[in-house]
């Protein structure tokens, strides 16, 4: 096949702006499959909750404490999630680790609390379809969370190692604070979910 | 004004060469993730299951072809009709037609390498597992027993005793799994990775065909992953989500599956539909007429496939108007797919062909198609009026009508497909003498094996019966499609034959030997493992047929390592260059991990638990800068 040369691609930057990236649109793809997910998991729960306004049994309202924690735990995360998202665009490699260790922890402590969570509903799976719903929905809240958290550990031990201080790890730090946002976000109506349903 | 740019040189190819070849032996094999090798290989897997799922097809025609058989027994039976239903949908129709994309996207955007290149190795690992768990089933007698949708409680721990249903429902996670990820590199691809000037309204159809599909599979799957989940929960750990004596409903299931299954079908035939768009303007030798409204019925397609999953569900006694509203919005599919058919239809009509165009295999694929799907969305009308679906449902009505829809709409476009796209993966060409032999022997054997299916689903024949007796007067009907089913095989033997010799004698097939307009046939036949040397610059939807001599490209990305453009979403306008992954053992030993756990937890809850260990190691080492360019 004849070609003929007529643009040069080599003086193009290299290292894309966070939003232009492949990655980017990745993780975008992903939170498009986990909301789906998400958002049929809280149908599963209103679904069978309507078939039958009596399923829970005679099981109590979930008590508040442990949810409420992980809930402000999680909002409170958004301010360093922010300040991270921040320090990684600039490059600034010691601010950046700041974050990742904060992040750690900030990721850490709900999870903790999530135990708690769990026997705060005072339901088994196996009880009721009520029980299996409330599981299923903090089971995979709680995966969310930590996958996330490992992603966070690995990236916060590789900004110690020689490999953190390039472009293209800055972008994967954005990319995983731009996903935390999801997974505090998407918390937030099956919280409502979760706890205010059984309250009506 | 800067001095033109200059083409690479022979030198740089080279570089370009040593830079995207896989490494050689068995390892190298291993760790490839060029999207071609990865392409072949899930197409090549997908045609095997293609095979044994047909092989299993003409098991049940034997058994059913004289009334009172006692060839199969009543349980295999329903193990065949599992194996193949299931084997045909989620490890055949789905796969091919994404990997058709993997193969054919980034030649015909003009990028070097899919997106997340690794991530679609891991894929295809994924479902060679899943199809491995499924056949692997059936060859110790524990297959799935109840049906490609495994409807609860049939399949629930009451009902469906043993590890069958369990084992359908992981295989059904593995599948899922490598469809979600095969999409997410497909819509990222599309979106980023055009060739410069490739705005959106010039990209090829087939391109718009698996995006609208990509964003299908984004929304559809996750319905069957929570269902199948579910199931395996209520089977293994005791959970009630289907269980109606403790708050639990077996319709929700039901709900679910649909909510993806419908989808499903137009997962398998947008892209069909997309590579009918793509072939026909080659062989009538003008642009495709209607290309917007071709791409909004694409969209269409794709938004109203979500509103129609309760058509499966008319004889579960749901509300009246919610009936209603599903009927309307099955027949309003009609819409979107009649006006595909008028566009082409004016593309036949405007032809400026040449001598024979219009009689090579793909058209006459093409027409089958025509024929066959026409008279498959008929019945598909019919049966979306809740009256006459009550009578006909579960009969072998249906069983006619969804082959009919699913043969004709994806099969014979696909195998047109293969002999269009053949010479552009190997080199060669298939025989046209036996490709109309071919096409020849799969419609006419198709028509003659389905169509009396019809009447025997009218006379009253249930689907997924093992025998029936003499005195229901189905004999000799039965025995004629048996009989057809043969002709129909020998169809299929002769394409396999056909591949079978083209591929070491077929004719030397040149860069174009169709002459069409898309880029993937502005590389050689097969490309080499970087695609193309210096990227193609686009200017109108069919670039090659533009008439105002060579090639234009554009120069300048890397020629030593591995580096693809990214352009803007709409207009693709250069943006970035970005490095591209190099070859990895990691997503191999991911999905490994991933399938021990997936089939550890079919017997117990734990293996989620130690499984996730070493999946996360792998999927940690994946992702580990390990050489200097993947620190860039
Ligand atoms: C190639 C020739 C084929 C033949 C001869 C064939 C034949 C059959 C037969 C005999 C049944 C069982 C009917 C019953 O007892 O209920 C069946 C079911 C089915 N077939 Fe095919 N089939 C073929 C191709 C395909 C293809 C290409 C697909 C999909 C892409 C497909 C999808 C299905 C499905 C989904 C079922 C329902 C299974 C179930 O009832 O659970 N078939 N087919
Ligand atoms: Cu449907």
């Amino acid at each position: 096949m004849q070609r003929r040369a007529v643009l040069d691609l080599s003086r193009l930057p290299e290292d894309a702006p966070s939003s232009g990236s492949l990655t980017w649109w990745g993780t975008l793809a992903f939170m498009l499959i986990e909301g789906t997910g998400f958002a049929l998991a809280v149908a599963v729960y209103l679904y069978l909750g309507s078939l039958d306004p009596g399923w829970r049994q005679g099981a109590p309202p979930p008590a508040w404490g442990p949810g409420l924690g992980v809930t402000l735990l999680l909002l409170a995360s958004l301010v360093p999630n922010l300040l991270l998202m921040r320090w990684a665009r600039a490059g600034d490699l010691k601010r950046t680790r700041l974050g990742l260790l904060l992040m750690a922890g900030f990721g850490t402590a709900p999870l903790l609390l999530r135990i708690f969570e769990f026997a705060a509903f005072g339901v088994s799976w196996d009880d009721s379809a009520y029980g299996s719903a409330v599981w299923l929905l903090l089971g995979l809240h709680t995966t969310h969370i930590l996958t996330d958290l490992v992603e966070t550990y690995v990236l916060c031990f590789l900004f110690f190692t020689r490999h953190g201080d390039h472009p293209r790890r800055y972008g994967d730090v954005q990319d995983g604070a731009l996903y935390w946002y999801f997974v505090v976000l998407t918390w937030l109506p099956i919280f409502g979910c979760l706890y205010g349903l059984p309250r009506l | 004004m800067s001095a033109q740019p200059a083409l690479p040189t022979a030198a740089e190819e080279a570089a370009l060469a040593r830079a995207w070849s896989r490494r050689p032996g068995f390892w190298g094999a291993l760790a490839a993730v060029d999207h071609k090798v990865i392409g072949r290989r899930y197409i090549a897997t997908a045609f095997v299951f293609l095979l044994l799922g047909g092989l299993a097809a003409l098991a049940m025609r034997w058994q059913l072809a004289t009334p009172e058989a006692r060839w199969l027994t009543p349980d295999l039976y329903n193990q065949l009709f599992t194996t193949h239903g299931t084997s045909m949908m989620f490890l055949f129709a789905v796969p091919v037609m994404e990997a058709m994309g993997v193969y054919l996207l980034p030649l015909m955007l003009g990028t070097r390498n899919i997106a997340f290149p690794r991530l679609n190795a891991f894929s295809y690992w994924i479902y060679l597992a899943g199809g491995l768990l499924l056949w692997g089933s059936l060859l110790i007698d524990m297959a799935p027993d109840v049906g490609w949708f495994a409807y609860v409680p049939l399949a629930g721990p009451q009902y469906g005793a043993g590890k069958r249903a369990d084992i359908w429902a992981q295989m059904v996670t593995f599948t899922e799994l490598a469809a979600l990820a095969v999409a997410i590199s497909i819509v990222a691809t599309v979106f980023k990775q055009r060739a410069p000037g490739m705005a959106l309204d010039r990209m090829p159809l087939f391109a718009w065909a698996m995006l609208v599909t990509a964003f299908a599979i984004i929304l559809a799957m996750p319905a069957v992953m929570i269902g199948s989940t579910a199931m395996i929960l209520d089977r293994l750990v005791g959970t009630h989500f289907y269980n109606p004596a403790e708050g639990g409903d077996v319709l929700l299931w039901q709900h679910l599956f649909w909510f993806f299954g419908h989808p499903e079908v137009y997962i398998i035939f947008l892209p069909a539909v997309g590579m009918i768009s793509t072939m026909l303007p080659t062989f009538c030798r003008r642009p495709v007429f209607g290309y917007l409204p071709l791409v909004l019925a694409l969209v269409g397609t794709g938004i109203l496939a979500f509103g129609l999953w309760v058509h499966h569900m008319f004889t579960t006694g749901l509300p009246r108007l919610g009936e209603s509203f599903f009927t309307a919005s099955s027949m309003a599919i009609a819409v979107p797919s009649g006006l595909q058919i008028f566009c082409w239809l004016a593309t036949l009509w405007r032809a400026e062909p040449r001598p024979g165009d219009l009689t090579r295999t793909p058209m006459l694929f093409i027409i089958g198609f025509f024929a066959t799907f026409i008279l498959g969305g008929m019945t598909g009308v019919m049966v979306a009026a809740v009256p006459l679906d009550t009578q006909l449902h579960d009969s072998y009505f249906v069983v006619a009508h969804f082959h009919y829809v699913l043969v004709g709409g994806a099969v014979f476009p696909l195998i047109g497909a293969l002999y269009y796209w053949f010479p552009k993966f190997t080199g060669r060409r298939l025989s046209e003498a036996r490709g109309r032999w071919v096409a020849g022997l799969l419609i006419l054997g198709f028509n003659l094996t389905f169509f009396p299916m019809h009447w025997l689903g009218l006379a009253g024949m249930p689907r997924r019966v093992y025998t029936y007796p003499p005195e229901m007067g189905w004999a000799g009907v039965n025995l004629f499609v048996s009989a057809s089913a043969l002709l129909l095989a020998a169809g299929f033997l002769l394409l396999l034959v056909d591949v079978a010799l083209s591929l070491r004698r077929g004719a030397p097939a040149g860069d174009n030997p169709w002459d069409a307009g898309t880029l993937e046939w502005a590389t050689s036949s097969p490309p080499p493992p970087y695609n193309f040397a210096a990227l193609p610059v686009v200017r109108t939807a069919a670039p090659l047929w533009d008439g105002n001599g060579p090639l234009p490209v554009a120069t300048g990305l890397a020629t030593d390592r591995r580096e693809v453009l990214l352009t803007t979403v709409l207009a693709a306008s250069p943006e970035t260059r970005e490095p591209s992954p190099e070859d990895s053992i990691w997503p191999f030993w991911a999905a490994l991990a991933t399938t021990a756990l997936l089939i550890g937890s079919i017997f117990t809850p734990w293996a989620v638990v130690w499984g996730a260990i070493p999946t996360t190691a792998a999927l940690v080492a994946w992702f580990w800068p390990k050489t200097a360019e993947e620190d860039r």
